[in-house]
């Protein structure tokens, strides 16, 4: 590890804390439906949008119809997708002439994108048409992204208000999303990475011949805009294969450090959004907080494990001060690849800059870990606030019985309700995530994608079904994953892990809302300090981290020991 | 706790302190309960219980299987699966112990249930028929005599009589019971001692206030309250995915070569599950309430005395609560041209033949201040004049001298004032505020200065009693509300819990402030009607508080039921118990304070063992999983942090640990944790530090220990 490294990740931390606040304070009047500097300009088209789909802006949902909006929304969007790739061979902007994409590959892509996971199960310059990337994909980048802020909007909404009946309305709450915060957001950093030599063209690929006389298929496509919405959005599916390690997504350290800040923004901002609206800052801090510590831990045993490097190189005579540059970008380094990885897996983005595969066991285990506790440290845009605000449910009816009261969290009491739909909604993770690795370790159908034996194997394909459930989408590499087996499986795992956690947040949302709120006292469960904040990160690592000791276990853990004792896989 | 408990021991009722932790006379019993309660479908009600006793029966059913084929190492699984048992059996005697306590307390109530027969009376008021008591019905009147047994609970109708109600409050001296007032209510099984009263029936058979108090302490038909049932979702949420975590472990070993077995699968699971607080959940609830019947209150159901533990409003009555029931004479105000001992010799004339506290206290002081002795009112050819609503004064009347007492303005109505006061609108207002407005247009100086004192006297928390002789006004007689010793440190505390406290009181608002000040409650609701107490009940709970109230009247009765706690007065009426969700049968309206912390202790309780019990697991994991894949992957081994011999002795001393935790912890269910009235915040601190901190570090001690006496006992 070096100063150099430590600054920039210093650098990247005071940004993200910096910019919460700005953001937050924003994006609470906007879904306040209170006027911001953009509502001159975006009012009158948001207004003409609802007159056009015919949408009372006005009219709010109880949150059982707040939920079949959100699902109808997000079918239809899966539907059209899937239909778009299926059909590209016959639709315009198609320079390359990209055939149908295969039935179960379009499944999985339209799942993928559907549920803000991006996992790509194919290489993007070499399967999807300019038409496919822009309408298709682009558009549930932002869309998707829109649906998770949305729903954190609910659930804070939840929290927030006294005697309610409703939780606001989705469709005011994805346009806004998109319009008065995505879309600006986007914009900038488009044009920035433009700027930075990113290409944004509707114009084929250019062939080349390289110095050695090669011919070679440099691929473009309108790469830039894709790019600055599947960082913003948390979405992180690649136009080309190599995502951003590719020197046409992330050129150079500055568009990696703007890469990075974008994954970050809008979910640390949407800590403070939940502050405002619950009427104490304090506790949106508490909560980001919480993620920050977990953060920090994380980055630090990542870049430790990338810094130390293979303790096997020392016998073949390399240097190994350099840290482990396997599948590294050496524009980035050891410090900015660790960061990155920990951050698009803390954040549900999925995009690498790095291959995760080549990681040192234990660091690669950081970006596992990551997303098994359901990528709550920060989180997908929307869903990393309502992942920890459910893992705060659970703390506080752990151990806010020990003040002495019926556990409540904001003035809300937590009641069986609650506690059912919680553990719902966190139960279906370690399902998918272990079922499905413990049904393909043990298949040959399973076993047959894997690129490594041993433990590396099977952190692959544990890795891939941990990135889906939790709608990360990053791959571990390694595994050959666009067979039928396992473009259903993991579209299973997208879908379960998003929606199913979704409908029972939603009815918590609802439950909560219907609620009053006890006014706090000297009696009441402190939740805006650092015990609150210490028993968070305490719960989230037993509660969330303990349900895949046995599993890691038998992946990095063991990999790890074994390494140290001079075998690899 | 330790304070509770002393008065517990200290209180009037020490009927029921119902032997210590280790009473053979339940200990004896409860072991045989154990192993009644391994019935399934009672087993089934406790989620995380019965899933061990699911694999606790798969295990055991392998184990027969290997001693029938004579295959594995029979030795070690026998021993995993008698521990398997043993934690279902530590589990069910945590429960049976609790129960136990509260059995022997309803076999004693049984006792007094006795069969008695009653007269039942027809319709022109005489004895009609002997009927047994069980077939009375609500509406018939019965005739209980001397030595009789009342055959249920009823209202007095015609008589007053002395009733020993020892069987229900276990506090032998007797009380009156009148027809009319809040006096009215008799309960079944109480005894007749003096005098004969005619009762009509209120409860039907079997649902008497004696049928019930039997069925809450022996638990009999305990619901599990709505706080239980969520802490049982979260712990049956947690079993499910520690099922999930177990379930996939022997695919992830087959991949990587080797197996794991199912006994040991089944110990990694076992010791995973949050058994320790699933053992003990409901021992913690049942010695809640135990807790509350000792302290000779009865809670109509848990969800009572969880909802006093979430209280944010307490209300209190002034009198008998923060007062001294009665106020006290502390002075004589004589007007100017009046000496004080006239003063003091005319009110105590006054008060010769008043029985009221007030009134003796106004004779012993003028005793002790003046050396005027009491005198004979036959002598005098003295006749007193009682208070009356109407009036609202009370006097004697001697040869030729008339002396009144009474409230300021009704002696000033007296004394002529009458047409003064009438123009100013009605009814004047009580003392204080009244005099206040008057003084500046009395006319009379006389009339001006008596307003002045009765003024100063309500300023500093008193209540002016004026005193004329022969329609001359003579002063006032200073009344003084005496704040019980150390309520003002009970206020404080409850503050630091943050709960407020508001003072109930018919006084009018000067006085109200003035003792509100000097008891250091928060708040006071001053010249309080009933259907005040009720809008103020309201408006807390429309601003999301939980309240908490006691009363005896039948006045009382809706704002009891409309309160969150509402704590009825055994002495009350039968409107007033049945619209509480308790009953304090000591009818000691401080009590609320403690009933708050019974509350809160209960479910610190439970979150102190949930927490200790989920802390717990990492040390289990380092224990079993090390030893679960050593056979496959053997660098595993440097996870063995604890140095545990081998394998086998690692999953024997997790398991063992896992099922003793439960019975070193049943003292701590049954007692509760330690309470203290501090704020939220230092008491999570303390309590995640002791709990949370010490769940993570002793397991990890505990199962080394075992693990070590395992080894040198050669066990494994």
């Amino acid at each position: 590890m070096t100063v150099n490294g430590w600054i920039q990740i210093l650098v990247f931390i005071a940004l993200v804390a910096a910019m919460a606040r700005p953001l937050g304070g924003f994006m609470t009047k906007t879904f306040n439906g209170e006027r911001t500097f953009l509502s001159p300009l975006l009012g009158p088209v948001e207004r003409g949008l609802y007159r056009l789909a015919g949408v009372d802006a006005k009219a709010e949902q109880h949150w059982t119809t707040y939920a079949v909006s959100m699902l109808l929304f997000s079918a239809a969007g899966m539907l059209l997708l899937y239909a778009l790739q299926r059909v590209q061979g016959l639709l315009p902007l198609n320079p390359q002439g990209m055939a149908a994409v295969p039935a179960d590959l379009a499944f999985n892509t339209a799942a993928s994108f559907t549920t803000n996971t991006n996992w790509q199960s194919y290489g993007g310059e070499s399967t999807m048409g300019h038409l496919v990337q822009m309408a298709g994909l682009t558009v549930q980048n932002f869309v998707s992204a829109a649906t998770g802020i949305a729903l954190a909007m609910a659930l804070v909404r939840g929290f927030a208000r006294t005697s309610a009946r409703t939780v606001g309305n989705f469709w005011v709450d994805l346009t806004r999303a998109t319009l008065h915060v995505l879309l600006p957001l986007a914009l900038p950093i488009a044009l920035f990475l433009v700027w930075q030599g990113v290409p944004q063209t509707l114009a084929g690929a250019v062939d080349a011949t390289t110095l050695e006389g090669a011919r070679q298929t440099i691929s473009l496509g309108p790469v830039a805009s894709q790019e600055a919405i599947k960082m913003l959005g948390t979405n992180g599916g690649g136009f080309f294969n190599a995502n951003s390690a590719h020197p046409f997504e992330n050129p150079n350290a500055l568009t990696n450090l703007v890469q990075t800040l974008a994954i970050f923004a809008i979910g640390a901002a949407l800590t403070n959004v939940f502050g405002r609206m619950v009427g104490d800052e304090r506790q949106g801090w508490a909560i980001l907080a919480a993620m920050g510590l977990l953060f920090v831990a994380g980055v630090a045993v990542c870049y430790w494990a990338e810094a130390q490097g293979n303790p096997a190189f020392a016998g073949f005579g390399v240097d190994g001060s350099a840290g482990n540059m396997e599948g590294k970008e050496t524009r980035f380094g050891v410090a900015a690849s660790a960061l990155f990885a920990v951050v698009t897996t803390a954040a549900s983005c999925g995009a690498v800059n790095a291959m995760h595969d080549s990681f040192m066991p234990l660091g690669g285990m950081v970006p596992m870990v990551n997303m098994m506790l359901g990528e709550i440290i920060v989180g997908g845009v929307g869903a990393g606030l309502y992942g920890m605000l459910l893992f705060a449910i659970v703390a506080l009816f752990v151990a806010g019985l020990m003040v002495g009261r019926t556990p409540e969290y904001l003035g809300k009491k937590l009641e069986a309700k609650e506690v059912k739909m919680t553990m719902l909604a966190v139960l279906c993770l370690p399902v998918m995530m272990l079922g499905f690795t413990a049904l393909a370790v043990a298949t040959d159908t399973g076993t047959a994608s894997m690129a490594n034996a041993g433990p590396h194997g099977y952190s692959e394909a544990l890795y891939a079904y941990v990135s889906a459930a939790a709608n990360n989408g990053s791959a571990f590499a390694g595994l050959g994953a666009d067979t039928l087996w396992y473009n259903l499986t993991l579209a299973v795992g997208m879908l379960v892990g998003r929606f199913l956690v979704i409908v029972p947040m939603l009815a918590i949302a609802g439950s909560l809302a219907a609620k009053t709120r006890a006014p706090a006292s000297a009696g009441t469960f402190p939740t805006h300090d650092g015990l609150f904040v210490g028993l968070l990160v305490g719960v989230i690592l037993i509660v969330g981290g303990l349900t895949f000791f046995p599993a890691l276990a038998l992946g990095p853990i063991v990999e790890h020991l074994a390494m140290a004792a001079g075998t690899l896989f | 706790m330790e304070a509770i408990s002393k008065k517990t021991g200290t209180g009037k009722a020490g009927r029921t302190q119902a032997g210590t932790l280790l009473d053979p006379a339940i200990l004896g019993p409860a072991v045989g309960q154990s192993f009644r309660k391994l019935d399934p479908r009672l087993m089934v009600r406790n989620p995380v219980m019965f899933c061990v006793e699911a694999v606790a029966a798969l295990t055991t059913v392998l184990l027969l299987r290997d001693v029938a084929t004579g295959a594995g190492t029979v030795g070690f699984g026998a021993q995993i699966v008698l521990w398997l048992w043993f934690t279902l059996l530590f589990a069910n005697f945590a429960e049976a112990v609790a129960e136990g306590r509260g059995k022997a307390q309803a076999a004693s109530l049984r006792k007094t249930r006795t069969e008695t027969s009653a007269r039942l009376l027809g319709p022109d008021g005489t004895v009609a028929q002997f009927v047994p008591a069980t077939r009375l019905k609500p509406g018939d009147v019965v005739l209980v005599e001397a030595g009789d047994l009342i055959p249920s609970d009823g209202e007095v109708v015609e008589g007053v009589a002395s009733v020993n109600e020892a069987a229900i409050t276990g506090e032998s001296a007797p009380v009156i019971r009148e027809s009319g007032g809040d006096r009215s209510a008799v309960t079944g099984g109480t005894q007749v001692i003096s005098d004969r009263i005619k009762v009509r029936i209120t409860a039907a058979p079997g649902s008497t206030f004696l049928d019930r108090m039997i069925s809450l302490v022996e638990g009999a038909r305990r619901q599990k309250t709505p706080n239980e049932i969520a802490l049982n979702i979260l712990l049956a949420g947690m079993t499910i995915i520690f099922v999930i975590a177990v379930a996939t472990i022997p695919s992830f070993a087959a991949y990587a070569g080797g197996s794991v077995g199912v006994l040991v699968l089944v110990a990694l699971f076992v010791t995973l599950i949050p058994t320790t607080i699933g053992a003990l959940l409901s021992a913690i609830g049942i010695a809640g309430m135990d807790r509350l019947v000792r302290f000779n209150v009865l809670a109509m159901s848990g969800r009572a005395v969880e909802a006093a533990g979430d209280v944010d409003t307490l209300l209190l009555d002034k009198t008998g609560t923060i007062t001294l029931g009665n106020r006290q004479a502390t002075e004589f105000l004589p007007l100017a041209g009046v000496t004080e001992r006239d003063l003091a010799d005319s009110a105590q004339l006054a008060s010769l033949a008043d029985e009221t506290p007030e009134g003796r206290s106004i004779t012993v002081l003028a005793k002790e201040k003046y050396g005027i002795r009491a005198r004979d009112m036959a002598e005098m050819h003295a006749r007193f004049v009682p208070f009356t609503a109407q009036t609202r004064l009370s006097g004697i009347d001697t040869d030729g001298t008339v002396i009144r007492k009474g409230a300021v303005d009704a002696v000033l109505e007296h004394v002529g004032a009458r047409d003064r006061s009438r123009g100013e609108g009605g009814r004047l207002a009580v003392a204080g505020r009244g005099a206040a407005t008057r003084t500046a247009t009395a006319a009379d100086p006389a009339e001006r200065e008596l307003l002045a004192i009765a003024e100063r006297v309500a300023k500093a928390g008193g209540t002016p009693l004026a005193v004329a002789q022969d329609g001359r006004l003579l002063g006032v007689i200073h009344l003084k509300d005496i704040v019980k010793g150390g309520i003002r440190e009970r206020f404080a505390a409850l503050r630091q819990m943050g709960i407020r406290t508001v003072m109930i009181t018919g006084d009018n608002p000067m006085t109200a402030a003035a003792i509100a000040a000097e008891a250091g409650v928060d708040d006071f609701l001053a010249q309080a009607t009933p259907e005040a107490k009720l809008q103020l009940i309201r408006d807390e709970q429309a601003k999301g508080k939980l309240v908490a109230m006691c009363g005896d009247g039948t006045n009382d009765a809706p704002a009891l039921a409309q309160a969150d706690v509402g704590v009825a007065m055994n002495s009350g009426t039968m409107a007033a118990r049945e619209a509480g969700n308790m009953v304090d049968l000591d009818s000691d309206p401080t009590k609320l304070i403690e009933i708050v912390e019974i509350g809160k202790q209960l479910l610190m309780t439970r979150g102190a063992l949930t927490t200790f019990s989920i802390a717990n697991d990492v040390a289990k994991y380092f224990a079993i999983i090390p030893a679960m894949f050593l056979a496959f992957y053997p660098q595993l081994g440097a996870l063995n942090v604890m140095g545990l011999a081998s394998p086998e002795s690692a999953i024997l001393s997790a398991i063992i640990f896992n099922a003793l935790v439960i019975v070193a912890l049943i003292p701590l269910a049954l007692r509760g944790v330690r309470y203290r009235a501090v704020g939220a915040a230092s008491l999570l601190r303390r309590n995640l530090l002791i709990y949370g901190l010490g769940g993570l570090a002793v397991p990890f001690a505990g199962i080394k220990a075992i693990d070590m006496l395992v080894t040198a006992a050669g066990l494994v």
